[in-house]
């Protein structure tokens, strides 16, 4: 009984501590950022081209057939309630709103999070890290604050591309597949989303940017220099983001409502 | 060289598309106005009961859009709704006499305000009224009109 107390209380104490140390982390990169900047922004360019532009194929083809199963799904059930004028409302809503941010985090966690995650944990690995200590380059600052704000600057334009797919592909399937009256599909939608929607997607867009790249590079900077401990490190990257930006989604759903 | 090159017209690119995939966000999923007219006239309307009448709506005339409410608000001392609105300057000759009509579109679509041409000539022009208004049609008022209807209907 005693050894059980002592167990729960082992775990809650390294949990309390590891979320602690993950706080002065993301404060950490934060300090270390302006300064990455204004003296290095080729190295965020070239992250921005990693976790951004290298992860545009598999947003633009989910967000086509994301969209799509929105038409065909909007369609088939609003057909029976003779409100099909209303899918281009239904699917711009959902996708602005909620897919789009969520979808693409998910997707850049496993596309962007776990490349991240893998390459600075077999940097540590190889030791890599500790010569950069060894030049006097502080490695916090040369590695890992260019990715975190090269993935932080790519979410919000990656979300954008995916809503505008998405709304292509439920235009394709809607109007040109189940025959939808263009002009309705447009203009309802057009009446019923606000400015305030779309801003409630690019705050989620920031923030779930924010929470899959700082974590990503969390779990590569803290694996173990192992072959497991890499592998290890980048299944913890994907499972705990999407947990993460779940969660954070329904919290900012809640407050924004 | 080479290399740093690509990265950067890859980045380049990355960029533009994501900029403009939000441009196109912001301008083409919302607003609704098709109205955007600079050059406007205001005129207002008083009606019993405007329903469900936002400001924003459209005001249109033989089905076009020709202006937008500014502002739908209740007159204490008429104790009526009092709705101002815009028309588009270029429409100039609508004649004074017009009947506006709160309606709806589809049967559960937005509401917005049917202007009918009249037969004056002298025309709306800013800060006029418009005189010959028909409230919105309120579902609950009508259903219980009609059970009031088929309930004496039963007594006869």
């Amino acid at each position: 009984m005693n050894a059980l107390i002592r167990d729960i209380y082992n775990s809650t104490h390294e949990f309390v501590r590891t979320f602690g140390a993950f706080q002065l982390f993301f404060l950490r990169l934060i300090r270390h950022s302006p300064r990455m900047i204004v003296r290095r922004p080729g190295l965020i360019v070239k992250q921005i081209y990693n976790a951004g532009a290298l992860s545009m194929v598999i947003i633009m083809v989910c967000g086509l057939f994301v969209g799509g199963v929105l038409g065909l799904q909007g369609y088939a059930n609003l057909s029976r309630f003779n409100a099909e004028d209303s899918v281009g409302t239904v699917v711009a809503l959902a996708l602005i709103k909620e897919l789009g941010p969520v979808i693409t985090a998910l997707l850049f966690a496993g596309r962007a999070g776990t490349a991240l995650s893998s390459e600075i944990g077999l940097m540590k690995a190889t030791d890599q890290l500790a010569a950069m200590e060894m030049m006097a380059v502080n490695p916090v600052r040369r590695v890992l604050v260019p990715r975190f704000l090269g993935g932080v600057i790519a979410m919000p334009f990656l979300v954008a591309v995916f809503t505008c797919i998405g709304l292509f592909g439920a235009h394709l399937v809607s109007i040109d597949l189940l025959s939808v009256d263009v002009g309705a599909f447009w203009q309802q939608m057009q009446l019923s989303v606000s400015m305030d929607d779309i801003r409630e997607g690019i705050i989620k867009s920031f923030v779930f940017g924010v929470v899959a790249s700082l974590l990503a590079v969390w779990e590569g900077y803290n694996a173990m220099p192992t072959a497991e401990g890499v592998g290890r490190a980048t299944t913890r990257t994907v499972v705990i983001s999407a947990i993460a930006v779940l969660i954070l989604d329904f919290m900012i759903t809640a407050v924004m409502l | 060289m080479q290399q740093t090159r690509s990265v950067e017209i890859g980045t380049g690119l990355f960029v533009l598309l994501g900029m403009s995939a939000l441009f196109f966000l912001t301008t083409q999923t919302t607003g609704g106005d098709t109205f955007s007219a600079s050059d406007t006239f205001q005129v207002e309307a008083r009606f019993e009961n405007v329903g469900s009448l936002k400001s924003r709506a459209p005001v249109s005339m033989s089905g076009v859009t020709i202006g937008r409410v500014t502002s739908v608000a209740f007159d204490p001392d008429t104790l009526d709704a009092k709705v101002t609105f815009v028309i588009d300057a270029k429409y100039n000759k609508i004649p004074d006499d017009s009947d506006a009509s709160i309606l709806t579109s589809g049967l559960l679509g937005s509401q917005y305000i049917g202007l009918q041409a009249g037969g004056s000539d002298t025309y709306l022009e800013d800060g006029s009224e418009v005189y010959f208004t028909q409230s919105a049609i309120v579902l609950e008022n009508l259903i219980g009109k009609f059970l009031v209807s088929s309930s004496s209907g039963d007594d006869e």
